[in-house]
């Protein structure tokens, strides 16, 4: 889950890393009520989770309350790269003296924790990374063996930030890793990480990506959730606990296994279709679970069949099969069904498919269901129904 | 001959008395699977289906000599299990299952490659490994496989793993052994520890290797396929259409800043001289021109 700014903030501020007082609000009276308790000047910051905020005028200054109230009801509503701004960071402004770059995540070939650090921060990390790799300092961190603070001092005096920095820096940093293994994130960056004239070294922004699996040990993550930006068919396939992502095509797509998801939507590309979504029903889907997709998929006004791609290892043929007949006699389906249905119990799965389809023939509502031998089959004829 | 697993492995199942662990620990055993014991604190002594239960992975190492673990358990028992085994004395743990955190996955293949250099661990979120005829660890379908060779499989992907298995079988065309490495952020078994002894099995002549998007995993093979491997490879990698930005299901399958694409994948393989097939169907097409070539 990609947390917004000001949730990043939240979660920061939980491991003790300091961020500048400030308030998320939904109205321009809130944002200037929220200005005048932590003080002017105020930075008002569209909280939208899309690169390019400043620039398409979604992060300003205000000096005062008339201030706020212009930039709030500008930035309010505003879109953004298509995401309406329906929420607005304000916090007291701070004075900058030097911007740096700060990161933790998961090098996978190396099996170990990066974190990166950059005395030219405030910028786009990538350009950095292409244009002068040298400015950016790494250190891998053994998971086992965890962030000494003498790694991390010379890691910071590697990357060469003003010595006034150092002892601020190697403290947030340490605060920083804490957050990214204690709270269980695939990702935590600060960009920027402020030097003030002060000599005081905090983030000004936060970017957080938290690892889902983890859930069952955050219950703090609950009141996160409710913001996450999620089209309806989205929202009702999260709360359903099914693997969902919308797409713009006609043919829904429903597997077992996310390779296999991957791999029928790159199927239905071949032959010349286009996928309504991807599904993944996961390793345990059982008749709940596929009646469950179907439902999700038929609120979908642009699919004009459904391609059920199903391989069984741990998902048994006969409970696939269950599950069809059973979201079938819930919900009038609207498109033809293709499926194909190979693996664990296969045949005794096609047999009840058999069986409904003998005792139930196609009916005006459209309703039918087709069983293909292979997957190639399988996506032709998906194809061929949803272009009729 | 095979990899990792054959008919002399023996396997303590932890998580035998749940309910996932009791259907396939039985499974693994009809197909004749060597499984010697299951594991469960609370009820040691007793037993499924003749199989005995002991308290722990030592104890029934102890009792049965066992080899090698598959772990049933629930995400968040995984870590503390993965420990058990290795401090228990099998050598090689296989991890079923899926949603663990990705920080317990980095600390425990750590803890091992550290404190118990010589256990491999493969998973976890995968479907296990298969040397057809001989010994089914995980939730593979054992009858999709023809035994014997000379195609060796190793795939990031459970489903396409099954399919994979099935096409060939479709095709006359046996196994020396199946390896599913799943799709986390850290597996324990890496694509290129699978094709190094793939390499170096007689048995094996031709290597299938199924990828996915997200992480570098495929490039890294790629590297290796074209330095060290004499034996022929045929690759599919999934999600080619698949939108960038987005996790797709695993957690290792995301796209991100242009890197780890399908596209990106496939070039890095077609490079190193592997056969790159457009869809599972069509890799067991370029695998049966292989086999048919040896």
């Amino acid at each position: 889950m990609d947390l917004f700014e000001f949730q990043g903030k939240q979660f920061f501020a939980q491991y003790g890393i300091p961020v500048s007082p400030g308030e998320a609000v939904k109205t321009v009276d809130e944002a200037v009520a929220v200005a005048d308790k932590v003080g002017y000047p105020v930075v008002a910051k569209a909280q939208v989770q899309v690169g390019g905020r400043g620039k398409a005028g979604g992060i300003k200054l205000a000096n005062d309350a008339e201030e706020v109230r212009t930039h709030a009801s500008n930035i309010l509503g505003m879109d953004i790269k298509g995401h309406e701004v329906k929420i607005l960071w304000i916090e007291k402004a701070s004075d900058i003296a030097e911007e740096y770059y700060a990161s933790f995540t998961l090098d996978r070939s190396a099996k170990k924790h990066l974190g990166m650090l950059s005395a030219e921060g405030g910028v786009e990390i990538e350009a950095v990374a292409a244009s002068n790799p040298e400015a950016i300092a790494r250190i891998h961190v053994d998971p086992v063996e965890g962030l000494t603070e003498a790694q991390c001092r010379s890691w910071v005096e590697a990357a060469k930030l003003n010595p006034a920095a150092t002892d601020g820096a190697v403290d947030i940093l340490l605060k920083l890793y804490n957050a990214y293994v204690e709270g269980d994130a695939d990702l935590v960056e600060i960009n920027p990480l402020i030097l003030t004239p002060e000599g005081k070294v905090h983030a000004l922004d936060a970017k957080v990506t938290l690892d889902g699996n983890a859930d069952f040990r955050h219950p703090e993550r609950e009141d996160w959730k409710g913001l996450e930006v999620l089209d309806d068919r989205e929202k009702m396939a999260r709360e359903r606990g099914l693997q969902y992502i919308g797409l713009t095509g006609s043919v829904g797509i429903i597997a077992n296994g996310a390779g296999l998801a991957m791999s029928t939507l790159d199927v239905v590309n071949q032959v010349g279709g286009e996928p309504a979504n991807f599904l993944d029903i996961g390793g345990g889907a059982n008749a709940t679970v596929m009646a469950n997709a179907l439902e999700v998929i038929n609120t979908d006004q642009n699919v004009r069949s459904i391609f059920i791609n199903i391989f069984g290892g741990i998902t048994r043929g006969e409970e696939v099969a269950n599950g069809i007949v059973e979201a079938l006699g819930r919900v009038e389906i609207g498109s033809p069904i293709v499926i194909r249905l190979d693996g664990t119990n296969a045949d005794e799965g096609r047999a009840i498919l058999k069986e409904h389809e003998t005792a139930n023939p196609v009916g005006p509502g459209g309703g039918s269901l087709i069983s293909r031998p292979t997957m190639l089959d399988a996506a032709r004829t998906a194809v061929e129904l949803a272009s009729r | 001959m095979s990899i990792f697993v054959n008919k002399d492995t023996k396997v303590v199942y932890q998580g035998l008395t749940g309910s996932q662990g009791r259907f396939y620990g039985l499974r693994n055993r009809d197909y004749g699977t060597q499984v010697v014991a299951g594991t469960n604190p609370k009820k040691a002594g007793e037993d499924v289906d003749g199989i005995p239960i002991y308290a722990s992975v030592g104890e029934a190492v102890q009792a049965t000599g066992a080899t090698a673990s598959c772990v049933f358990i629930p995400a968040p028992g995984v870590a503390s299990a993965v420990l058990e085994a290795a401090e228990g004395g099998v050598e090689f743990v296989v991890v079923i299952t899926e949603g663990v955190p990705a920080h317990d996955e980095a600390r425990f293949y750590n803890r091992l490659r550290r404190d118990f250099p010589n256990v491999q661990l493969l998973g976890p979120n995968c479907p296990g490994i298969i040397t057809p005829g001989e010994c089914n660890i995980g939730i593979t379908a054992g009858e999709i496989a023809k035994p014997g060779g000379p195609v060796g499989i190793v795939s990031r992907s459970g489903t396409l793993t099954y399919q994979a298995l099935y096409e060939l079988k479709l095709k006359d065309i046996g196994v020396t052994t199946c390896v599913g490495i799943g799709g986390d952020p850290v597996p324990g078994t890496s694509f290129i520890d699978c094709l190094s002894r793939f390499e170096a099995d007689p048995d094996t002549k031709a290597v299938m290797m199924i990828g996915e998007i997200g992480g570098t995993a495929e490039e890294e093979a790629a590297e290796f396929i074209a330095k060290e491997m004499s034996k022929p490879v045929c690759a599919y990698v999934a999600g080619v259409t698949a939108p960038p930005g987005r996790k797709m299901g695993h957690a290792g399958a995301i796209v991100s800043g242009g890197k780890g694409t399908a596209a990106a994948k496939m070039e890095a393989l077609s490079g190193a001289g592997v056969r790159v097939a457009q869809n599972p169907t069509e890799a067991a097409d370029l695998m049966a021109d292989v086999v048919a070539g040896l």
